[in-house]
């Protein structure tokens, strides 16, 4: 459900001319609902940043859904997150 | 990786017979200016509130759809959890509710240069939400208003 709210949410910024990206934990939700900009994550149900205490892991996600905000439309953009592991 | 089977059997059927709802047609407001220019705000569907703030109604029917301003510079630690669902697992996000409100981490982006600045107000929602009207009628128009005022660039928003 939490995906399908931050997806509703998204759309009303879009309308009102605000950029989004939407963190999405449910691929086959995302693509139902359509947020304007979806970043799906590979994560379970309550680690959408994948994991606590755990702060540039947090910060890898959060860039990569900002970088998601300067690609060029239309939407719906759904975009497959890949977690980068240290060598 | 999240899937519905790790749901309850109660959970997945139920899911199995909603009826999601669809945005149609999908807006779509393109980026005005650099992220390094741009001011950032957040949403977060954790269902958290501050010290003294009204906690979500977790007995609501179709969800509670209200939602909390919250301040740019708000101690997340603090927060406490206030989410419905018992359909995943809550021990990472009270462990650490950066996991889910990612307002510090925002700040350390904003220091980096990645983003302009951190917007003065977010969002806090809880996102166990069946019946939609009264959040995209009322909640979602009154989300974007307090954004807009902000004369906010660009929401990320992090569900659970």
């Amino acid at each position: 459900m939490c995906n399908q709210t931050v997806g509703l949410v998204a759309a009303e910024l879009e309308r009102q001319g605000v950029t989004t990206v939407a963190i999405q934990l449910l691929r086959s939700i995302a693509e139902r609902v359509r947020p304007p900009r979806g970043l799906w994550v590979p994560f379970p149900h309550g680690y959408p940043l994948e994991a606590p205490g755990e702060p540039e892991r947090q910060r890898q996600v959060l860039r990569a859904a900002l970088d998601l905000a300067t690609a060029p439309g239309p939407g719906p953009l759904l975009v497959d997150y890949v977690p980068t592991r240290p060598g | 990786m999240a899937q519905t089977s790790e749901l309850t059997l109660t959970t997945r059927l139920f899911l199995k017979a909603y009826r999601w709802r669809q945005i149609d047609p999908v807006p779509f407001a393109p980026l005005s200016k650099p992220l390094a220019e741009c001011r950032v705000g957040l949403v977060s569907s954790a269902g958290f509130v501050a010290p003294g703030v009204e906690p979500f109604d977790e007995e609501l029917r179709g969800g509670d759809s209200s939602w909390r301003s919250v301040p740019s510079d708000a101690d997340t630690s603090s927060f406490s959890d206030s989410h419905r669902s018992e359909s995943f697992d809550h021990t990472g996000m009270e462990r650490d509710p950066e996991l889910v409100f990612p307002l510090t981490r925002l700040h350390e982006l904003a220091a980096e240069g990645w983003i302009g600045e951190v917007a003065p107000r977010h969002a806090s929602c809880m996102g166990s939400i069946t019946a939609t009207g009264r959040l995209v009628n009322e909640s979602a128009p009154d989300m974007a208003a307090q954004f807009v005022e902000d004369q906010v660039d660009l929401v990320l928003l992090v569900p659970v």
